[in-house]
């Protein structure tokens, strides 16, 4: 049965931020990078709307042909992923229109600001993805490391199966273009695997 | 009995979800609900008949998803089935009603996702006249979690059919759609549009829905309809279960119709059990009657603003009239400054701003549209629409997400022929001046009788007088002595005696004199006294701030004064104060520096001072220039990173800004031009928004076309502007075909123009298959190859 989560984070990781905007693990951002994204950190945090759906369904594949449920796909590196599992939980989630807004306002307004808001709002949804993960593995064990469409051989198309099986639109508000970008942008799409079937 | 006839007398009864029932009998997931009008035809009408025996007056018809992006050619058949299925239904039981079912189309609309406005209104058209042919007796629009969708699908009701309107958003617990909108402006919008019922649906259970319901009653002067929930989904041995029985979910929405709700229905979960006992819950209970609210109301995408009580503080910075830098921006198309004049109007206290964009030498329609637009993506302040031109205004009001402020209609004929029927199809208030077709009457007596004239012609159209605003129209003291107390004492009689809202722009009040701040701030604290609704004025002027601070304390709208406290503890008292200190001055290799650490405030203030003693190529070849240089060949050698690459650039850009207005034209910029875009069927804007910024400040000129632009449009626009270089940006693999297709239109018609892309999914090999003439690994590579091809072009 599909199931919502909201949530409501309190920071967004810094180093994930520096990552999108080039920086390197052992690069030092410039006193006033660090006053730029303290000071949209506080404005991306004030209209974050964290909400997520996601169900669980039966996997079992035969070679690279994968029937996840909800629909079959032929897939080379989502069956490595998936190897030995025979349950997944598929799940769509969001860091809220506000984040877009905030992002096209500055994109007319201040482009260092609008680069700066781009890279945090992608670091909240990234850690969002990761509490979501936690929220699943304590109710499924479902360990494996997430995947989304466009990684390795798994084609962005299978998006609009997603959107189907989930009701993406519905409940979290997020929508698929004809070339399968969701909007709001800051959003996840993944199917992460249950080790041994359902916990 | 008509549907409208049935909503003015009784308590109304919807009926609950259709897609669960289906769901009961048989649709499999991911099956689509609306193909079984055509192939199950018999489970879709016995849904409808269970309603029917349970009493519901109006039964849906399953067309929710029913639109051509899913259906294509298929539509009209499926809804034309939907709604015969229905009609065949109630056609055993006397006094139902059939409501053509419309849900949102799945797509975000534009600018934030991609559908167009108009697209939008077209998908909906569609449905609207398929359903309405086959004998549909109301509109139900609902489900709509974005407002802006809302009125698209609206206006396509109401312009292909004469059917009653319902109209229904989805609200989450924290009051609020998903795209931010309040009860209020969600009201505002709907009614100003012309719904005959506005409403809640989905998402909640009925007391979840108490908060939102009160609010929406509190302003609606049509019904308000409640479709909740059956409560919160959960998973019991397998099946979909919803927490709340059908008598609890009864008992709670009895509580939502005692509150004033007069549609009452079902949503996700209910079924016909659900409407059997609320039907018997609601026996016997008296519809809360009908009041029109007589609000004066507009509103954004995300509040409403109402008139009447506390002043509604109007910014008027955007109207070129008399300001020189608004005229070079408008006619240059340069969007930047005309946003920052919208953002700094709201940050100085302005709750809705003007937009006037007339000036004789531009396509007024087209950049009136385009501007409402862009505001409305830096701010959430409701717009002013303000024009003489019918065709502009119609334009903007249709675009504009929300409820507007029309500004202006006046007492002669062509006037009102040309603005009334505009604002009864969009909705919102209207500036009435008190002039006609003899001028402005030089009596109060003279104004308020245009005043009457105007407001029986508005009748006409069922605009009711509290949808105007009368200006009293303030002209200079300083040619007639009494000019003040003719508009004042107009305004008086207005508020009193006519009841109706007032506003002035003030200003014109001190026209001749020096110092004029003193005199209009002075006259605004007069007309606040004489009931003043609402002012248009410069949110910079420090002496108006002041009045109507002071004017909030004094009318006992300021608990314990402590706005004005905050205000006055933030400025220097003029008694003591003394001129301010002249701008740093010790800028001889400060701009440069300011520039290299990327601090606007002081950039702009060095190169002001620079400024009084260099040329303006001087300023900008010694101290800019090199300050950019030195920033982006740090950034090339990975010691400076992205985020103060562009600040630098805003930096350069603010110091800029005080060079350009003493540039003469001679002392043009760079030779070469260049268009750039993000291509068809890709909505990723930011890589290539910083292009273009360090392109502006390297002194190219940038034809920026935005994002989702067809091949045919970037040529369109090479050959207009006759550009040397294309830049062209894609993120995903999806959407470089259409980069492909981009490049190899402009060789072809244009083979001397240079092409250079960029984007993640893209590397040197790939642009040489795809056929560019550059691979731009990123922005500072994009200035370096611009400034070869001048370097060229000098030879």
């Amino acid at each position: 049965m599909i199931k919502l989560l909201t949530g409501r984070l309190d920071s967004i990781d810094r180093r994930e931020t520096l990552h999108y905007l080039g920086l390197s693990a052992v690069d030092i951002p410039a006193e006033e990078t660090t006053a730029l994204l303290d000071s949209c950190e506080k404005e991306v945090l004030a209209v974050q709307d964290l909400r997520c759906v996601y169900d669980i369904f039966d996997f079992s594949a035969q070679g690279d042909d994968l029937d996840l449920g909800f629909v079959r796909v032929r897939s080379h590196s989502l069956a490595l992923n998936l190897a030995g599992c025979s349950n997944i939980v598929l799940f769509a989630c969001t860091a809220g229109v506000g984040v877009d807004r905030l992002a096209a306002a500055y994109s007319r307004l201040s482009p260092a600001r609008a680069a700066a808001v781009q890279a945090l709002g992608g670091a909240l949804a990234e850690g969002w993805c990761e509490e979501i993960q936690r929220h699943l593995i304590a109710q499924y064990g479902a360990n494996r490391t997430r995947f989304s469409c466009g990684y390795g051989d798994l084609p962005l198309t299978l998006q609009r199966d997603i959107f189907a099986a989930l009701s993406v639109t519905k409940y979290i508000g997020v929508t698929l273009s004809d070339n399968c970008f969701m909007t709001p942008t800051k959003s996840v799409t993944a199917i992460a695997g249950i080790k041994g079937g359902r916990a | 009995m008509t549907f409208i006839d049935k909503l003015k007398n009784d308590i109304v009864i919807l009926d609950g979800a259709m897609g669960t029932q289906l769901q009961a009998k048989g649709l499999k997931a991911g099956e689509l609900p609306e193909e079984w009008n055509l192939t199950r035809p018999d489970d879709v009408q016995s849904v409808h008949e269970a309603y029917l025996d349970a009493g519901s007056d109006v039964i849906y018809t399953n067309t929710f998803g029913a639109n051509s992006l899913k259906f294509g050619d298929m539509t009209e058949e499926v809804v034309r089935a939907a709604v015969k299925l229905a009609d065949r239904a109630r056609s055993r039981y006397s006094g139902r009603y059939v409501a053509l079912d419309i849900g949102p189309t799945g797509k975000l609309l534009k600018p934030l996702g991609d559908l167009d406005f108009e697209r939008a209104a077209e998908i909906f058209a569609r449905t609207v006249r398929a359903g309405a042919s086959a004998g549909a007796d109301l509109i139900a629009i609902e489900t709509m979690n974005d407002c802006y969708e809302l009125k698209a699908a609206v206006l396509a009701a109401k312009e292909n059919c004469s059917l009653p309107v319902i109209a229904t958003f989805v609200f989450g617990a924290d009051e609020k759609t998903m795209t931010g909108t309040s009860p209020e402006a969600a009201v505002a919008l709907a009614e100003g549009l012309g719904v005959s019922a506005v409403g809640i649906n989905c998402s909640l259970a009925p007391a979840q829905m108490n908060g939102v319901v009160r609010r929406m009653l509190a302003v609606a002067s049509v019904p308000v309809v409640v479709k909740p929930n059956a409560g919160l989904p959960s998973d019991v041995d397998g099946r979909t279960v919803y927490s709340l029985s059908a008598a609890d979910f009864a008992r709670d929405m009895k509580e939502l119709v005692a509150m004033g709700a007069r549609v009452a229905g079902g949503c996700c979960g209910t079924t016909p059990q659900y409407i059997s006992l609320l039907r018997r819950e609601l026996e016997g209970l008296s519809p809360v009657p009908l009041t029109d609210k007589g609000l004066t109301a507009i509103s954004s995408y995300t509040h409403a603003v109402y008139f009447g009580d506390a002043p509604v503080m109007i910014g008027e910075r955007i109207n070129p009239t008399g300001k020189k830098r608004l005229k070079q921006a408008l006619r240059e198309g340069d969007f930047a400054y005309i946003l920052g004049e919208a953002v700094n109007q709201q940050d100085r206290g302005a709750q809705v701003l003007d937009v006037n964009v007339g000036l004789p030498e531009i396509d007024e329609p087209t950049v009136l549209e385009k501007c409402v637009s862009e505001i409305q993506a830096v701010t959430n302040l409701p717009l002013q629409i303000d024009t003489s031109d019918p065709v502009a205004m119609q334009r903007a009001l249709r675009i504009y997400n929300g409820c507007p402020l029309i500004n202006s209609v006046n007492g002669k004929k062509e006037s009102m022929d040309a603005v009334f029927p505009l604002a009864a199809k969009y909705g919102g208030a209207i500036i009435c001046l008190t002039l006609d077709e003899d001028g402005i009457p030089d009596s109060a007596e003279g104004r308020v009788r245009v005043a009457e004239k105007i407001i029986a012609e508005a009748a006409k159209y069922s605009i009711g007088r509290n949808r105007l605003i009368f200006d009293t129209l303030a002209t200079a003291v300083s040619a007639d002595a009494n000019a003040a107390n003719v508009t004042l004492g107009a305004l008086r009689r207005i508020r009193t005696e006519l009841g109706c809202n007032t506003s002035l722009g003030i200003s014109n009040v001190s026209f001749g004199l020096p110092q004029r701040d003193f005199i209009t701030s002075a006259c605004f604290t007069l007309a606040l006294a004489n009931g003043l609704s609402a002012a248009i004025y410069n949110p910079y002027s420090e002496e108006m701030r002041k009045a109507y601070t002071a004017y909030m304390a004094l009318s006992g709208r300021d608990r314990g004064c402590a706005d004005y406290i905050e205000y006055a503890s933030s400025v220097t008292s003029s008694i003591t104060s003394s001129k301010p200190q002249a701008a740093v001055n010790d800028a001889q290799g400060g701009l440069k520096y300011y520039v290299v650490k990327g601090l606007k405030k002081e950039a702009a203030e060095a190169a002001a001072a620079l400024l009084e003693t260099l040329r303006p190529l001087e300023v900008v070849d010694g101290y800019i220039i090199p300050a950019l240089d030195e920033v982006g060949k740090g950034f090339e050698e990975k010691t400076i990173f992205l985020p103060q690459l562009l600040m630098s650039a805003e930096a350069a850009g603010a110091a800029f800004e005080q060079v350009r207005s003493r540039l003469s034209p001679s002392d043009n910029a760079k030779r070469v031009k260049v268009v750039i875009a993000t291509v068809k069927g890709d909505i990723h804007d930011i890589g290539k928004n910083i292009v273009a910024t360090l392109l502006r400040n390297y002194g190219f000129t940038v034809y920026d076309l935005g994002r989702d632009v067809p091949p045919e449009r970037v040529l369109e626009e090479a050959r207009r502007t006759g550009a040397e270089i294309v830049g062209l940006s894609a993120l995903m693999t999806t959407t470089v075909p259409a980069m492909k297709e981009t490049v190899e239109l402009i060789k072809r018609e244009l083979p001397s123009v240079k092409t250079a892309v960029g984007g993640a999914v893209l590397n040197e090999e790939y642009a040489a298959m795809i056929g560019a003439d550059k691979y731009c690994r990123d922005a500072m590579e994009t200035v370096r190859y611009a400034e070869e091809l001048e370097a060229a072009a000098d030879k």
